[in-house]
């Protein structure tokens, strides 16, 4: 996983509450046995028309937001299914941040585990970051991790909290498979305990 | 004295691996269910980092996100790809599977309670977020992402922050026509898609503790359609009694052994809850969604209501353009609204008491001319008692296609979908733009109210249609 330090990038703006997992990536492309690939249909039917064209209306159909690395969105980003493929297609796309006043708990954390930062801040520091991604001339935002911080083109600061863990593991681009293996006898001693107390849960006890 | 603990803290506590200085804590996973689609990728990530599936004995396979509803129909090669693979996997890894023509075989969260593989008191994750169906049997049960399932393949365990907790408390009895799926669409009305955001929620109270396991899985099931991470029903007679004698329920000793720990489950007097709600269901009618959000529902008897009325300034955009995508006009009676197609089938209402429900309605009558109504068992087992009761028959003389086992119109991945601008009276868990197909419109209802709109060819209130 890639690591996530410091970005500044275009930020695309998009003004709706409960985007969900279908309209990041419907379902006909869950279809896959990859991880990459999925940029060129994210949004899929917000972007495109049903003959394939572009739909101009659509942000990252526009300049400069096709270079968008950053989406500001409206509250509950991300809700609906557990599709991984969500934050797949959104990385490949190029965005590693999106900033909302809330996200759906496991986009969240799928965000994470794919080297995308999810931000949350305050509705009133929404809109104004909102406002500042509408700016055409000037769409581009700075999130720095290491100091928690969103850097305006003003200069305006807004501070946001990722907790500890999580920021580590993002700054360092850790892989989380790798660190719980490291707590092997951990794991070996909870499930011997287990073994003796819960035995049903074994299965080879069960089918005796 | 130890504090009191709710239920959702005794699963939690008992699963603790490690506490990190963050307090983000490593859980032990009990139980793992997967199936085609999100699985590839973790198996892949296996074999390049040379690792292995830890316990194979508490993981199992299904085949039912893209597998054809109709035998006789040609599979499309990316989905054959992905069958494929999982078999491929399953085999490599020493992963039991059921195959598709294997009565075990169904859709994931009707197999595993069915099999008793789903337990109370345990931890159970699954790719794929309705997962929250197991909840209904005490089991802290939730939806995670590929990540996490090659995670929980590797390691059993699962990195997870603590949660929130919150009671919903629902009172009175649930009237005649009503049913759980009303009951849960009812608590979304009152708390919202968000309102669970962060939280595992555990339904209490006489309106819950009445229903039989299938109507507390729809419940538990659509959990997930308030935000929140997870659902619970405290384990009861109710949930002994489903379970015992499912093959990979314990036998004998084990059997009793397990019962007594069970019984221990269940929140203590005094517990704490973050959040609480309370709903009383005494008064509810037949509800049915109305936007593309499962919180934009309505009972059947109301009128689709005008976005000027909305509570915010987002949410008059988000029903605005609801009403528009839904092709409805604010003020139009929901009773009447015409529809082209029915489902019955998903994990929500695929059991073999939806299906009667359906068939009740179904019964005598006749699908409505222009309506194509399939119904899609959960299970291969649900569909072989459908059988047994005859329900197959009542419901393929009133006309609705009877179909094998599958996930099917709930997520449209395979030819069971709707076409552009088609509306369809769903017993599925969401309403989303483009869930059914690509500018499909979906309106969530009940077994028995899809049944209805079948056979009157609009949406109905199935009260009146009750013997
Ligand atoms: S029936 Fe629908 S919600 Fe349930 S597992 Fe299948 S796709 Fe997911």
């Amino acid at each position: 996983m890639e690591n996530f330090t410091r970005l500044t990038a275009i930020a695309a703006p998009m003004d709706r509450i409960n985007i969900d997992t279908d309209m990041i990536i419907p379902k006909q492309y869950l279809r896959t046995i990859k991880r990459t690939g999925l940029g060129s249909v994210v949004f899929d039917e917000l972007r495109f028309n049903v003959d394939g064209t572009e739909k101009s209306e659509f942000v990252l159909n526009q300049e400069p937001y096709r270079r968008s690395g950053i989406i500001v969105a409206g509250d509950n980003f991300g809700c609906g299914s557990s599709r991984e493929h969500a934050p797949w297609a959104l990385l490949d796309f190029g965005i590693r941040c999106i900033i909302s006043t809330s996200f759906a708990d496991i986009f969240y954390n799928n965000c994470f585990k794919n080297g995308i930062l999810p931000v949350t801040v305050k509705s009133d520091q929404l809109k104004a970051l909102m406002a500042d991604a509408s700016d055409r001339e000037n769409p581009e935002l700075t999130v720095d991790l290491n100091i928690e911080t969103i850097i305006r083109p003003n200069g305006g600061r807004v501070a946001f909290k990722i907790d500890e863990f999580r920021r580590k593991c993002l700054l360092e681009g850790l892989d989380d498979i790798g660190l719980t293996l490291q707590k092997q006898r951990k794991i070996d001693s909870f499930e011997s305990k287990q073994r003796v107390n819960q035995p049903w849960l074994y299965l080879e006890n069960e089918s005796n | 004295m130890t504090d009191p603990k709710t239920l959702f803290e005794k699963i939690w506590d008992s699963h603790l691996v490690d506490v990190q200085g963050d307090g983000t804590c490593l859980l032990y996973i009990d139980r793992h269910l997967t199936h085609e689609v999100t699985t590839p990728q973790p198996y892949e990530g296996l074999r390049q980092a040379g690792r292995s599936v830890r316990r194979p004995d508490a993981t199992i396979a299904v085949l039912d996100h893209n597998v054809p509803t109709d035998w006789n129909e040609k599979i499309d090669e990316d989905s054959q790809l992905q069958i494929d693979t999982l078999r491929r996997n399953c085999a490599e890894f020493g992963v039991e599977l059921y195959e598709v023509d294997d009565a075990r075989n169904g859709i994931v969260h009707v197999i595993g309670p069915e099999q008793g593989f789903t337990l109370p008191g345990t931890i159970i994750v699954c790719g794929d977020s309705h997962t929250a169906t197991h909840g209904a049997f005490g089991a802290l049960a939730f939806g995670v992402g590929t990540s996490e399932v090659e995670h929980v393949l590797a390691t059993q365990t699962l990195i997870q922050a603590p949660a929130r907790s919150m009671r919903i408390s629902v009172d009175g009895d649930l009237p005649a026509g009503c049913s759980a799926k009303d009951l849960i669409l009812a608590v979304i009305a009152k708390i919202g898609t968000a309102g669970g955001t962060g939280h595992v929620i555990e339904y209490a109270g006489p309106a819950i503790e009445a229903l039989t396991m299938e109507g507390r899985m729809t419940v538990s099931n659509m959990t997930i359609e308030a935000g929140a991470r997870a659902g619970l029903v405290a384990p009861d007679n109710t949930t002994f009694a489903y379970l015992q004698g499912r093959p990979r329920a314990p036998k004998g000793d084990l059997w009793h052994q397990a019962v007594s720990y069970w019984k221990t489950l269940p929140s203590d007097k005094g517990a704490s809850y973050d959040k609480e709600v309370i709903i009383d269901v005494s008064g509810i009618v037949p509800q049915v969604t109305w936007g593309t959000s499962p919180e934009l529902v309505a009972p059947i008897t109301s009128q689709v209501p005008d976005p000027a009325d909305a509570p915010t300034e987002d949410a008059r955009d988000s029903w605005r353009r609801a009403i528009d995508y839904m092709g409805l006009r604010a003020g139009m009676n929901m009773a009447g609204i015409p529809v082209d197609r029915v489902f019955i089938g998903s994990c929500t209402n695929g059991r073999i008491e939806d299906i009667r429900a359906a068939a009740e309605v179904a019964k005598g009558r006749k699908v409505s001319d222009g309506v194509r109504a399939i119904v899609v068992p959960g299970s291969g087992l649900v569909k072989l008692q459908a059988e047994e009761e005859g329900l197959d028959r009542i419901l393929t003389e009133a006309g609705f296609e009877w179909r094998s086992p599958g996930c099917s119109m709930c997520i449209a991945m395979n030819t069971d979908r709707l076409e552009p601008g088609e509306r369809c009276a769903s017993t599925s868990n969401r309403n989303f733009e483009g869930r059914q197909g690509r500018q499909g419109r979906t309106h969530l209802v009940s077994p028995a109210m899809a049944a209805a709109a079948a056979v009157t060819g609009e949406l109905t209130d199935v009260r009146g249609m009750l013997p």
